[in-house]
């Protein structure tokens, strides 16, 4: 029997509250999620309990109990404080998937600060972006990683304080620089945890938006409400779990689903900072006897590639619910997972704006493979006609996926940008730019974005973001940047280019763009492929028709041309 | 062969890591290591094909062939003709 029962009866019987009670949460009164995620945990008498099971690429492993997570983020907590950062200001983490992300995080929290993770393969520019937006007071970072601060903080008068996690005193600390040991320091025993409250500010995420720069996505406190509940009922989360959420906390998943929830359920989870491989991962999962997997379609499309004879050389009878989030799971994976693993990976639908899983096919119940599921209970999912904004009355019908706001972790706003906000809702609902249909027992199926923001590897990556950075490149003039279909991560980035007088298409040319792009963007923006050619699509009045581009990559019909000014 | 790792170590030193960052030698986990990620394997599967006039076909460039110097160049070894 999974935690989350039947259906029909939790939706009858549903309300946020239940969450609350088993959290011991009264309205009006404080909540913080980092005291939850540990000093609660270890008021439950769970303190000798393990909290994080961390392990390298070269097997290195540490392992912190749920008193050493308490004890750790008072570290944090106090050496923010003693430095002068006040609630409210935003401190990034900026590193890899290191002990210090996780308990640096609730550290964080603690002290009414807003916690700002940042993938650690951004380049400068996409790094410099986002700090400059937040306002970003202090950065933690690791010594392979500081260069790239080094290059933008001149231009970031907000950012006092850079830590560094990992110093060695190899090379004398610069400008702004500190060095900060959690170990070393030692655990703190004491720490006077801010009175943080329901609407205060908790985590800051930044999503790639269509037409603009990325949007802090601000989430706050009382999100913990639906984090803790979604995962104890969707991912299936119990006492004796070992769980291991694959995302990385440079994104919603790996801290909605890989620090916080996890953590405030009490449940003993495990990390692996190292890069893909399948006989990694298995090794991993049996070692460690995980019980709940939490990973991503792409990942899954990988471990598929890598074939089933690989499977054979471990134990992986541990596993016990398997989820995925990030993109369409297709039905091929699903089906393939039940033959080897012999259960099916559940896929779940949620965005960086919702914080928390939303739709969803749930454990115990039937799974329909490629299907999104249904919605989680307390939430009202939709698919709305685009031109009216009002739901369809008949299911099968393919439109836009609409949300009626009001859970716990919905985002409460985009970080000083309340245009774009207010943009995100029609008629009552929250749009969440993707197309769906509802079939008649009320599963949702997913049919594309409703917008030109690229999904790749489960990851949004802006068109315009990336076409931006192009034009810095010396030798291009012009260019479009679309989706091209790939096997693996489902979509990955494609431009097209046109050269300045002077410059010539080649192959060195086209490797020179893609690392420029990898370098200052990130490797996920890195344009797999670029088609060089003499024109862009565009319109007489001089918009260049990425849709046409789009279309020519998937095999679509163009559509209208007329406005095409060089047809 | 040693040349033919020297220009791999040089070019992944050269681009993907960071100034900062420790040396590596043909042996350090590059893909497991975090050092080239599956989206970044596209550029460095580039440069090698650009480099040597070869096409690496993408059922041979899997995570585990491009772990190391070492064993990128004997994969690039196969494709080299004479």
């Amino acid at each position: 029997m999974s935690n989350f029962g039947d259906y029909e009866d939790r939706i009858r019987n549903f309300s946020w509250s239940l969450s609350e009670q088993e959290l011991g949460y009264q309205p009006g009164q404080p909540i913080n999620i980092g005291a939850y995620c540990s000093d609660r945990i270890c008021q439950q008498g769970k303190g000798d309990k393990i909290a994080l099971i961390w392990e390298g690429f070269s097997g290195e492993k540490k392992t912190y109990t749920y008193n050493d997570l308490r004890r750790y983020s008072n570290t944090f907590a106090r050496f923010l404080t003693d430095s002068g950062l006040k609630a409210g200001d935003r401190v990034c983490l900026f590193m890899d998937r290191m002990p210090e992300l996780y308990i640096g995080f609730v550290g964080i929290l603690k002290t009414g600060a807003i916690a700002q993770p940042l993938f650690s393969a951004f380049g400068e520019d996409s790094l410099f972006v986002r700090l400059e937006n937040a306002q970003t007071s202090a950065i933690f970072t690791q010594k392979k990683h500081v260069s790239k601060v080094r290059k933008i903080r001149e231009k970031l008068p907000h950012l006092q304080h850079i830590f560094i996690v990992d110093y060695d005193g190899k090379s004398p600390l610069q400008d702004r620089e500190e060095a900060f040991s959690m170990e070393g320091l030692g655990g703190v025993e004491d720490y006077d945890v801010y009175p943080t409250y329901a609407e205060s500010p908790s985590v800051l995420h930044y999503t790639s938006g269509t037409t603009g720069m990325p949007k802090g996505v601000q989430h706050v406190h009382y999100s913990l409400i639906s984090q803790y509940l979604t995962a104890k009922w969707v991912l299936d989360l119990r006492d004796d779990d070992i769980y291991w959420c694959t995302a990385d906390p440079g994104w919603v998943t790996g801290t909605s689903y890989g620090i916080i929830a996890p953590f405030a359920l009490g449940v003993t989870q495990c990390v692996l900072d190292s890069g893909f491989s399948a006989e990694a991962w298995y090794k991993f999962i049996e070692k460690n006897k995980v019980t709940v997997w939490y990973s991503a379609p792409t990942a899954i499309r990988s471990l598929m590639k890598a074939g089933d004879e690989i499977i054979k050389k471990f134990d992986l009878s541990c596993l016990r619910h398997l989820a995925s989030v990030g993109e369409p799971l297709n039905p091929e994976a699903v089906n393939w997972s039940i033959r080897v693993f012999g259960k099916p990976f559940h896929d779940t639908y949620w965005q960086t704006e919702t914080g928390c899983i939303l739709i969803t096919n749930f454990p115990g119940l039937p799974v329909k493979p490629g299907s999104m599921g249904r919605p989680f209970p307390g939430i009202t999912a939709t698919v709305l006609n685009p031109n009216t904004h009002e739901p369809y009355p008949q299911p099968g019908k393919i439109g836009l996926i609409g949300i009626k706001p009001g859970w716990p972790s919905m985002m409460r706003g985009y970080w000083q940008n309340e245009e774009a906000y207010k943009n995100k809702f029609r008629n009552g609902w929250y749009l969440t730019g993707d197309r769906a249909r509802l079939d008649s027992d009320g599963y949702f199926w997913f049919v594309g974005r409703d917008d030109d923001i690229i999904n790749t590897g489960g990851h949004l990556v802006s068109p315009f973001e990336v076409e931006s950075a192009l034009l810095e490149h010396l030798a291009v003039a012009e260019s479009a940047v679309v989706s091209k279909p790939d096997p693996i991560n489902m979509e990955v980035v494609k431009a097209f280019v046109t050269l300045k007088p002077g410059y010539s298409p080649s192959k060195d040319m086209e490797l020179d763009i893609m690392n420029f792009i990898r370098k200052k963007l990130s490797p996920l923006a890195m344009p797999q492929e670029i088609e060089f050619v003499e024109l862009l699509p565009k319109t007489r009045s001089g918009k260049i028709m990425r849709r046409i581009l789009h279309a020519k990559e998937w095999g679509e019909d163009i559509g209208d041309t007329s406005t095409l000014e060089n047809e | 062969m040693d040349e033919l790792k020297e220009v791999i170590k040089n070019y992944v030193s050269n681009e993907y890591l960071e100034p900062d960052s420790d040396p590596i030698d043909y042996d350090t986990p590059l893909i497991s290591g975090g050092i080239v990620d599956s989206f970044s394997m596209v550029s460095l599967k580039r440069f090698l094909e650009n480099k040597y006039h070869i096409q690496i076909p993408d059922d041979k460039a899997t995570p585990e062939a491009f772990d190391s110097v070492n064993k990128i160049a004997e994969l690039v070894k196969e494709f080299v003709k004479g």
